[in-house]
């Protein structure tokens, strides 16, 4: 009684693995090996739902410390500025406010230039070797860690930054943007070095979404006699908006996320404003920088803190996930 | 500003550049002069010469794999997407060699239209998808009435004239490929390509396409290949027919014979086209 | 024949149309005409904002070799860091450090892991369970790395009382758990149902058949998804603040204890008014990158297609 033929070389070794499995190969399992197989499922079982545990432990430990924070605190602790150990006030406004901004900031600049380089990597602009190579080198981007961007920020982006900031400043302080003088860390760097950090995430989505459009629809209007931006434009953009858009908010949760560059980077002072050239601070910053020498009653603010990042975190990553799936539901009337 | 030519100015502008015409029929739109073809090193199609006569249909037949396809496709240069593609002869298109290297494929393809194997409307309303080429090139006149008129021309018009803002991909197969048709057709381009249009449809749906070649055949000049003997038949005044060369160990097509078809069809020239008709036929 | 008549529309022939003209130069290529020069310009631009996103890359490539590389030396690997203020030292408990937290790490993430994932792909029926399951995951890997750490805080520190290394290893573990269960559960995935089929067909049963048929089958793919998961943790810092903090010694054998880890003294010498102290940050950057790009050259070579026979 042979097995159905296999072509692979893997497959030979495990064929002898499941003969070895099977006492013989002709004979139902022992006893000792149906009570493995049991055992088995169950501990892959428990471990499958241990991750729906983790996830559910994460949220649950946070907000079980949190809670004494939050009936103290209540929903004041959104909008206070201050946050002082000592005399026991506490408030993120700032920090929610200096995550949004420099996550959107971040949004813009990491879309533009992400979305851009999927563009030029997947249009036909490269022979398939280049778009290869380019590819390896943004994903390269995204395997350096966080904590190395956020020194490459202190020592070479802001003292870059330093001369342009403050030619901003003096010349166009009339501008909310630049009303502040550049201090060093502040804004701007944080939100560059985060934009170059979530751009391999925004790219390697993107390019999945301009895959995704069929051959046959940019063919269609290049016989129509369009230009190759005009093909991108008017056909492969469209088509592939939904995960395009999809690629966009997941970059977005990544960025929300991200915590040691803009700890680095972003000042850590509480304040907040439209001034791109000022300090600010990020929850993900201010839990990094407090957490470690916290006494008690703080530490369940910080905990508090960390409830509203984890909330928004998940908003956006949900969202993120729902606009995906429609926009894949959405292109199969095409495929 | 950039705008579609029709054919009256390219003959005009060759006239005035003084190109000089080859021997060929006054009335051709197109005479295709194909030596090689080349993917890379693989030599696709040899000797090929075709001339696309003005306001008739022209079909190419031939098994599978004789380049037919390949061929038309170098009339509008889309085989330029194809890496390693390399021709050497020329193609001239009203007079211009449109493989000259100072030649815009953009430019030549603006005034060939094209119509894929697979209907390819684009994810949008059915408005959208005919008005598309006018918009490319700034068309200034009366949307709606062109559209009108591209979708009668199509045969389609009756069928969504109430739903002209619904999705494109909401009709039928054969109602999609009418609506790749009307496309091409608003812009009135000087010569229609149509690579096996019929051969992802249905019968019924086949008939009536074959039934609107006829009825455009008045106003445009058509190249259509085909599989399909009794369509070549039934459609094309003049035919193609190429086959394959196996003599060297590739795979490479050549032109057997070019006629007027019910010539071709009633009494082949040459011994290939006998066999392969009565192949098909028997 | 179509019942229905073809309605024809009386067209002259295509003559010049009021909205539709010729453009004089036929067919030639020539920016001067508005559509090509578009064309050209966008691409133009389009390049230069794909070459702009590379820019970063190259500096920090750069500043790494600069900065760092003249001090890679012997007794920086092997030394300890060195007082304040006093020239010298090294990184060495810190690379041993990062090493152990990240062995930790996979020592809780890759059982785990792995086995959800043979769930996943093997033994699960399809169910609701298991799209929650896969959710779950999902959702996991877009956790942002402090909360690890903050999780980690709450139930490793709290309980034991002190700061460790293996509350670090399970903070860095809680980031690649979900990294492992969806990589895992594709490579499985893959391998082709006739393997299984012949299993099946000898009389195995389903966990012989997952662990002795497919997970085989499967390792090389899976060996690649945990060693990107092990490069990633080997530069995460938030989970390791304020579970394993740092230490100037060596590592001592107690897991129980807090540890050096390049990350956190990168972290910590980035901001030090000493000059000596942001050069080790450098070179322990250099360091951590060429590991990361190590362990990510290692995972792409496991993948490599084999010889096909």
């Amino acid at each position: 009684m042979q097995a159905v033929e296999d072509r692979t070389g893997a497959g030979s070794a495990a064929r002898r693995n499941s003969l070895k499995a099977s006492a013989s190969a002709f004979s139902p399992p022992s006893p000792f090996q149906r009570g493995f197989d049991v055992a088995f499922r169950g501990l892959s079982l428990a471990l499958a739902g241990s991750v729906i545990a983790l996830l559910l432990g994460i949220v649950y430990q946070v907000m079980a410390h949190a809670a004494p924070a939050i009936r103290d605190l209540g929903t004041h602790f959104l909008v206070e500025t201050k946050w002082n150990p000592n005399k026991q006030v506490f408030g993120v406004l700032p920090e929610i406010v200096g995550t949004l901004y420099t996550s959107c900031l971040a949004l813009l600049g990491g879309g533009l230039l992400g979305v851009t380089t999927a563009l030029v990597t997947s249009q036909g602009f490269l022979s398939r070797r280049w778009e290869l190579v380019l590819k390896n080198v943004i994903e390269l981007l995204a395997a350096i860690p966080s904590v190395v961007y956020g020194l490459w920020g202190i020592f070479v982006l802001i003292p870059i930054l330093r001369p342009v900031a403050k030619v901003l400043h003096e010349q166009f302080a009339f501008i909310p943007l630049f009303e502040t003088p550049f201090a060093g860390p502040a804004i701007l760097p944080a939100a560059l070095v985060l934009a170059v950090m979530i751009l391999p995430t925004i790219t390697a989505i993107s390019r999945e979404a301009l895959a995704a459009v069929p051959k046959r629809l940019p063919a269609a209007a290049y016989g129509l006699g369009a230009t190759r931006w005009e093909v991108i434009f008017r056909v492969v953009i469209p088509t592939a908006s939904g995960g395009l858009f999809g690629a966009l908010v997941l970059g977005l949760g990544r960025a929300l996320g991200e915590t040691m560059a803009l700890a680095m980077l972003v000042g850590n002072a509480n304040v907040y404003g439209w001034s791109l050239l000022s300090p600010g601070s990020t929850i993900a910053a201010l839990l990094a920088n407090h957490f470690p020498e916290a006494g008690p009653v703080e530490i369940r603010a910080l905990m508090y803190a960390a409830l509203v990042l984890l909330m928004m975190t998940l908003i956006v990553n949900l969202l993120g996930a729902a606009i995906m799936a429609r926009a894949t539901r959405g292109l199969k009337g095409l495929v | 500003m950039d705008q579609v030519a029709t054919g009256e100015d390219f003959r005009a502008s060759s006239a005035r550049e003084g190109a000089a015409t080859h021997a060929s029929d006054d009335r051709s739109v197109m005479n295709c002069q194909i030596q090689s073809l080349y993917y890379g090193q693989f030599l696709a199609v040899r000797d090929t010469r075709i001339p696309i006569a003005s306001k008739e249909i022209t079909a190419f037949i031939g098994p599978s794999g004789c380049g037919k396809s390949t061929v038309l496709r170098c009339l509008n240069r889309m085989n330029d997407f194809v890496p390693g593609f390399r021709l050497e002869g020329e193609v001239r298109y009203r007079g211009q060699d449109i493989y000259a290297a100072d030649v815009d494929p953009v430019a030549v393809r603006r005034t060939i239209g094209m119509v894929f194997q697979q209907p390819n409307p684009f994810a949008m309303s059915i408005y959208k998808n005919v008005a598309f080429g006018l918009k490319l090139n700034g068309f200034k006149g009366d949307y709606a009435e062109r559209i009108e008129q591209a979708l009668r021309s199509a045969a389609l018009w009756d069928e969504v004239k109430d739903k002209l803002h619904h999705s494109g991909l909401s009709l039928s197969g054969g109602q999609q490929q009418r609506l790749c048709i009307a496309r091409a057709v608003a812009v009135k381009p000087d010569l229609l390509l149509m690579d096996e249009p019929c051969s992802a449809l249905d019968p019924i749906a086949t008939r009536r396409i074959e039934e609107l070649m006829l009825e455009l055949k008045r106003d445009y000049t058509i190249a259509i290949v085909t599989h399909n003997l009794q369509q070549a038949q039934r459609v094309a005044d003049r035919t193609a027919f190429l086959f394959v060369d196996t003599s060297k160990g590739g795979r490479t097509g050549y032109l057997v014979e070019y006629r007027k078809t019910d010539e071709m069809f009633s009494d082949p020239a040459e011994q290939r086209t006998k066999e392969y008709i009565r192949g098909e036929f028997s | 024949m179509s019942e229905r008549a073809i309605v024809r529309p009386r067209l002259r022939q295509p003559e010049l149309d009021a909205g539709l003209r010729a453009s004089h130069d036929g067919l030639r290529y020539s920016l001067k005409h508005r559509r090509t020069l578009l064309d050209a310009i966008c691409t133009g631009v389009a390049f230069s904002l794909a070459g702009l996103a590379l820019v970063p890359l190259l500096s920090l490539l750069a500043m790494l070799i600069v900065r760092g590389g003249p001090l890679l030396n012997l007794e920086l690997l092997t030394g300890l860091p060195p007082a304040a203020g006093m020239p010298g030292g090294g990184i060495g408990n810190a690379i041993v450090g990062t090493l152990i937290v990240v062995g930790i790490a996979a020592l809780f993430s890759v059982p785990f892991g792995l086995l959800a994932a043979i769930y996943l792909a093997e033994l699960g029926n399809g169910s609701r369970f298991e799209s929650v399951v896969r959710f779950a995951a999902k959702t996991l890997t877009g956790l942002p790395s402090i909360l690890a750490g903050v999780f980690a805080y709450a139930v490793v520190v709290v309980t034991m009382g002190r700061f460790s290394a293996l509350a670090g290893g399970i903070a860095t573990g809680t980031l690649m758990v979900p990294i492992v269960t969806l990589t895992a559960e594709e490579a499985l995935r893959m391998v082709p149902s006739r393997m299984r089929a012949a299993a099946y067909g000898m009389g195995s049963t389903r966990a012989q058949v997952a662990l002795f048929v497919v997970l085989p089958a499967a390792r090389p793919a899976i060996l690649t998804g945990v060693t990107l998961a092990l490069a990633r943790a080997m530069g995460e810092t938030a989970p390791l603040l304020f579970t394993a903090l740092f230490s100037n010694y060596w590592f001592q054998g107690h897991i129980d204890q807090p540890i050096a880890s390049l990350a956190v003294l990168i972290y910590n010498y980035a901001s030090s008014p000493f000059d000596d102290l942001v050069g080790l940050a450098w070179a322990a950057s250099l360091v951590l990158v060429s590991l990361v790009l190590v362990t990510n050259l290692v995972a792409q070579w496991l993948t490599r297609r084999p010889i096909e026979h």
